[in-house]
């Protein structure tokens, strides 16, 4: 048991690491074909696995309704608009413009979709006014910066002497160093990871020490 | 008098087409079998009135289709290194790529190709004999060796490491102060009676930043457990929502917990952008969470969610390797982990030598990347292209 546990994702996953990298450096057709099967497979079980999705979304709403958590009313709303949603995807083969499922889309999902992302502008101007409080030399200095991006990024800034120059050179220089210094930082990382979670010394994915 | 005029013309290269030296066709190196290419060396004093023309065919004897056309000044190896590398012979000589013909009915490929080359200038055209190829698949792109290398002499530097922290378990490693709170964070949850919110990112468990957001929940479990607190782990994807259940209880079952483990800990709420941040968002208003963790990778969801949980009085702390989303995070939660910290987590979370081993090949990795950009920046002053060329990917 202890091998089906243990052993063989950790076979599985050195094989499947070891291929798919040198798979990045072979042009043979033999090697697109074993990265083809590859993502098949992460398409199968991504398919398989949205039914353990809808399982667990049943599962976790209906045990909330049971249990008449605070807030178990948004869990039968949400059972409810599942289950019309399933309805109005039965409803003929092609649902284009007028449809159930298409109109759910359109003026539901989409519109809900847009007030939550609209809410993002409001978050940017209360997470700017805590970032930019001038409380150390640091931040006095993310203050400076941002005014003069802003101001660089607005018509009137480029009626403004200096401003426009600075702001194209803290976005070039300064944050793209910034950038290009996380990303080595990234690029390194995501090679370690790999190397611990292929070679079996990451074993935690697997719910181990 | 017109014979010598003629003589001078033919001196001066303008009247007549001399064929061009080296003419080879050969498979392309390092593609996957699509294509062969045509090279040859510039003729000399050639320029803009002199054009190369490539035609093609499935037999020497034709018949005969035109595959390219090209003044002189242009088609050099040298605009090519992803398939001739950086060689400065490249700069003398041209080449064509030829795209390899599909097999007909009953035919089967690969197909040789029989290639012809015409120069031709304003009064003349010569052309050379056919020559052929077939264009057959490479088993190794050389284009892409520095990569491999560089992967190589990483991967032996972490395990050189690794072997070195075996013996020698007292390695240093910097203090990561997002890291040293979640522990602080975990008994706040615990000592307030309320749950803890942890966030695997909108990626799936194909993204390196997932699988190492997975890790860093086996290592919250496990305290999670220890402490017998609560974790919520809503999930964008099923497959990682799979994988954090069955994380978290080997957590739970490893710490000696199993009756404390809720399989309904991990729950899928949908793989619709905005609609999971709303679920999220009521989650953390509803239910109060002491602690919020949001690690993986994040898009325009980040500040939606870290300033909700903001509002909510949890102490948070993020870790994501998306440049984009980063100043959202440092604006709005207590700690956050930066770039390659979250993939440091687990290990600097775990403790174990071993796993310590790779975070220092990390610094070592970062030590030599700064002392290439510093040889980098010295050899394009002093006009060495060599290492430019050295460090270029295709």
């Amino acid at each position: 048991m202890i091998h089906l546990k243990r052993t063989v994702p950790l076979a599985i996953a050195f094989l499947s690491g070891i291929i798919l990298m040198l798979q990045y450096f072979i042009p043979h057709p033999a090697s697109e074909t074993v990265l083809q099967y590859s993502q098949d497979w992460l398409t199968t079980i991504a398919y398989v696995a949205m039914l353990l999705g809808v399982g667990s979304l049943l599962q976790s709403h209906s045990l909330k309704i049971r249990r008449q958590v605070p807030g178990w009313g948004y869990s039968a709303v949400a059972l409810i608009t599942f289950g019309l949603t399933v309805l109005a995807g039965f409803h003929g083969k092609e649902d284009g413009p007028g449809g159930p499922l298409n109109w759910i889309y359109e003026n539901l999902l989409n519109q809900m979709s847009a007030t939550m992302f609209s809410i993002l502008g409001f978050f940017i101007a209360s997470a700017a006014f805590r970032a930019f409080r001038a409380r150390s030399l640091e931040s006095t200095l993310l203050l400076l910066a941002a005014v003069i991006i802003m101001l660089g990024q607005v018509p009137v800034g480029a009626h403004l002497p200096v401003i426009p120059e600075a702001a194209a050179w803290i976005l070039a220089v300064q944050t793209t160093a910034a950038k290009r210094a996380i990303m080595f930082g990234v690029a390194l990382g995501s090679i370690a990871t790999a190397l611990r979670v292929i070679f079996g010394i990451e074993r935690a994915y697997l719910g181990g020490e | 008098m017109i014979r010598c005029l003629a003589a001078l013309l033919l001196a001066s290269g303008t009247l007549a087409a001399q064929v061009p030296e080296g003419f080879d066709v050969a498979d392309t190196p390092g593609d996957a079998g699509g294509s062969v290419v045509a090279s040859w060396k510039q003729l000399p004093n050639e320029d803009a009135s002199v054009t190369y023309v490539v035609s093609v065919s499935r037999s020497k004897d034709g018949p005969w289709e035109e595959a390219s056309r090209f003044p002189a000044t242009g088609g050099f190896k040298s605009d090519a290194p992803k398939y001739f590398w950086f060689w400065s012979s490249n700069r003398e000589e041209h080449f064509v790529e030829i795209p390899a013909f599909e097999p007909g009915e009953g035919e089967k490929g690969p197909i040789e190709i029989w290639v012809r080359l015409e120069v031709v200038t304003p009064s003349a055209t010569a052309a050379t004999a056919p020559l052929s190829a077939t264009p057959r698949p490479n088993w190794w792109n050389w284009p892409k060796t520095n990569v491999f290398v560089f992967i190589c002499l990483f991967g032996v530097a972490t395990f050189y490491l690794i072997r070195r922290a075996r013996r020698d378990p007292n390695l240093f490693i910097r203090r990561i102060p997002g890291l040293d709170a979640m522990e602080e964070a975990i008994g706040r949850a615990t000592e307030m009676g309320k749950p803890i919110l942890y966030l695997n990112g909108l990626d799936g468990m194909s993204s390196i930043s997932t699988i190492a957001s997975t890790c860093i929940l086996g290592q919250v479990a496990r305290r999670v457990a220890s402490y017998d607190t609560q974790i919520s782990v809503p999930c964008y994807d099923p497959v990682v929502m799979s994988v954090c259940q069955e994380v978290m209880r080997e957590a739970f079952y490893s710490s000696g917990r199993p009756d404390s483990y809720r399989p309904e800990s991990a729950f899928f709420v949908t793989n619709d952008q905005f609609g999971y941040v709303a679920a999220v968002d009521g989650i953390m208003m509803r239910e109060k969470p002491a602690a919020c963790f949001y690690f993986g990778f994040y898009y325009a969801e980040s500040l939606l969610l870290a300033e909700t949980g903001g509002t909510t009085g949890a102490i948070q702390i993020a870790g994501t390797d998306s440049v984009t989303q980063l100043p959202f995070f440092i604006a709005s939660c207590d700690y956050t982990l930066i770039g390659e910290e979250l993939y440091a987590a687990s290990a600097y979370l775990s403790r174990e030598p071993i796993q310590l081993g790779s975070l220092v090949a990390q610094d070592w990795g970062k030590i030599a990347v700064l002392g290439v950009l510093l040889l980098g920046t010295l050899a394009s002053l002093a006009r060495l292209d060599f290492f430019k060329h050295l460090l270029a990917t295709f």
